[in-house]
């Protein structure tokens, strides 16, 4: 059994020249550490290879119950060259709430 | 310090595309001080800057027009003040605008002023040596296509607008959160090194640039995060008082929501570090802040702090980088991403047999793979619409993907259908250089009689 990311939180993508931040908002704190342990930087960066050449930075924002993921090389070359349908990547929002992790105990 | 205590500022637009009539709302019945309109994308002032190059009157925000006429006689009405971006690479040109919308509402003789100086350009032009932010290159490598170099301005120079008395200021690229934070400066007389209250100032001014982001907008989710009434989301508006307490707030009778979970996710949006979120009046870092809530609709923010500003503003050069051409064309049914596929690899043909050469090129079967890549291990759709764009210098080679992708009507696998017209579209790439402050003279002067 595993757990996805949208079971224990929300997220919100911005987009900066040709990096992507997207936000990992706990919906409870109590869901943070297993976060922190799981949700790592290698993870996300396997996630999204397909889409961001990386490299991934995490911040913790335990103040906010949350995270913040820098993905950089995330954006076809930057907003205003693009050409991707979603230039600012606001969707990849949607690639972070569906990693899928190990930890099923989290849930309780 | 003024006698004033308290504030209430508004945000109206948090994008040149924003909606209008929840800034009317919000200027009705939110009971607020000021208004503010972001309208300024990092390309915006690159796009007016040419338009200004064809009409010398032109290259303010278009939407000034329309967002003045709605709010205005409200605003004059009640003694809101305006303050805003839509000057864009035009900001003299953008007041004598106001100023006639103003006549022509019977308003009379409305002073607008100015903030100026945030075209860096003929400074930069200079300054070849600049270090472009992106990836190192000196800023002469673009200087020959660079069509605008705009420093962002910060709160200092708009408080010294609001210090005129003039109901509307207007500026050109200012950083977003400034347009927030000037009123404050300016009622309170807060100094830049009252550092406490300049780290709270911004960080609602951040909270607010983005408009409905706070109040529900691009946030719901069915059954998941629900948004009551979201075709009527309202505005919000920051409540300042003068020792720096900041409560985030929303036009009353509106639809969205306002809450802890929505202000977070704006407050995280577009950071970087989140102990040093650069803007032109601190380094601002959120990793103390506490988000509470405080009341229905209300949410308080405490803990903000912040390092003192650079030495340097941050200036966008835009410059003009080729061509964006596409098409697109649908394929429904049985194999219908089969020959979806078959029509990409035959306009990819085409294109190189007309000897047709591009920077970047893409494929992309919208309903499978558009937005994430991985089209080998999406499930088929029933129906699939086929999109090529490809980037160049060559104006041809850009319509050349638009109009071979038409002819799969005609020229390609069987049952195509609603093909795009070919569209092309002119790059307006943007970089970033750092330019020390001494170098930049910005300044405010007033269109009509205070």
């Amino acid at each position: 059994m595993s757990v996805r990311v949208y079971d224990l939180a929300h997220a919100r993508a911005g987009d900066k020249g040709n990096t992507s931040n997207i936000s990992v908002i706990c919906y409870d704190a109590k869901h943070w550490d297993f976060l922190e342990r799981e949700l790592t930087p290698e993870r996300v960066a396997e996630a999204f290879k397909h889409v961001a050449k990386g490299p991934v930075r995490r911040y913790p924002l335990r103040n906010l119950k949350a995270f913040n993921f820098v993905i950089e090389n995330a954006l076809g070359g930057g907003v205003t060259i693009s050409l991707a349908q979603d230039i600012h990547g606001k969707s990849l929002s949607n690639v972070m709430l569906a990693i899928a992790l190990p930890n099923p105990e989290a849930r309780k | 310090m003024k006698s004033q205590d308290r504030l209430r500022i508004g945000a109206g637009a948090g994008t040149s595309d924003d909606r209008m009539v929840p800034a009317l709302e919000l200027a009705e019945r939110g009971d607020i001080d000021y208004l503010v309109f972001e309208c300024l994308a990092e390309r915006t002032v690159s796009r007016e800057n040419l338009a200004r190059s064809k009409d010398a009157e032109l290259g303010y925000s278009p939407s000034l027009h329309a967002r003045l006429r709605m709010v205005l006689p409200t605003c004059i009405a009640k003694g809101i003040r305006i303050v805003s971006n839509m000057g864009a690479a035009n900001p003299l040109g953008g007041a004598r605008a106001a100023r006639r919308e103003a006549a022509d509402l019977g308003l009379g003789d409305v002073p607008v002023a100015v903030v100026l100086g945030d075209d860096v350009s003929s400074i930069v032009r200079h300054r070849p040596e600049l270090k472009l932010i992106e990836n190192g290159e000196p800023l002469e490598s673009i200087l020959p296509k660079m069509i605008s170099a705009n420093a962002y301005l910060g709160a200092d120079v708009v408080g010294e607008a609001l210090n005129t008395g003039a109901p509307i200021v207007l500026s050109g690229r200012v950083a977003d959160p400034s347009l927030f934070l000037a009123p404050m400066l300016h009622e309170f007389g807060w100094s830049y090194d009252d550092l406490p209250k300049i780290a709270q100032g911004t960080a609602a001014g951040h909270l607010l640039e983005c408009t409905a982001s706070v109040t529900g907008g691009c946030f719901g989710w069915p059954s998941k995060k629900e948004v009551p009434d979201l075709a009527r989301n309202g505005y919000p508006f920051a409540d300042v008082k003068a020792d720096g307490s900041i409560v985030i707030g929303k036009t009353p009778d509106t639809g969205g929501r306002l809450d802890v979970m929505t202000c977070t996710e704006q407050l995280i949006y577009e950071i970087h570090d989140p102990t040093a979120y650069i803007t032109p009046d601190c380094t601002l870092d959120i990793t103390g802040i506490v988000l509470t809530q405080d009341r229905a609709d209300r949410v308080r923010v405490e803990g903000a702090r912040a390092q003192p500003r650079t030495e340097t503003y941050k200036v966008n050069v835009g410059y003009a980088d080729g061509y964006i051409g596409e098409g697109e064309v649908s394929y429904g049914g049985i194999d219908a991403v089969a020959r979806a596929k078959w029509a990409a690899e035959i306009v990819k043909e085409r294109l190189k047999l007309q000897g047709f050469v591009y920077d970047d090129f893409r494929v992309d079967l919208i309903g499978m793979s558009s937005l994430h890549d991985q089209v080998e291990i999406r499930p088929e759709p029933y129906e699939v619409r086929l999109r090529l764009a490809g980037r160049t210098r060559d104006r041809k080679a850009a319509h050349a993907i638009g109009f071979e992708v038409r002819a799969m009507h005609m020229h390609g696998p069987g049952g195509a259908g609603g093909a795009s017209e070919p569209r092309v579209r002119d790059v307006l790439a943007v970089k970033s250089v750092l330019l020390p402050r001494n170098l930049v003279n910005s300044q405010v002067l007033v269109e009509g009689t205070l």
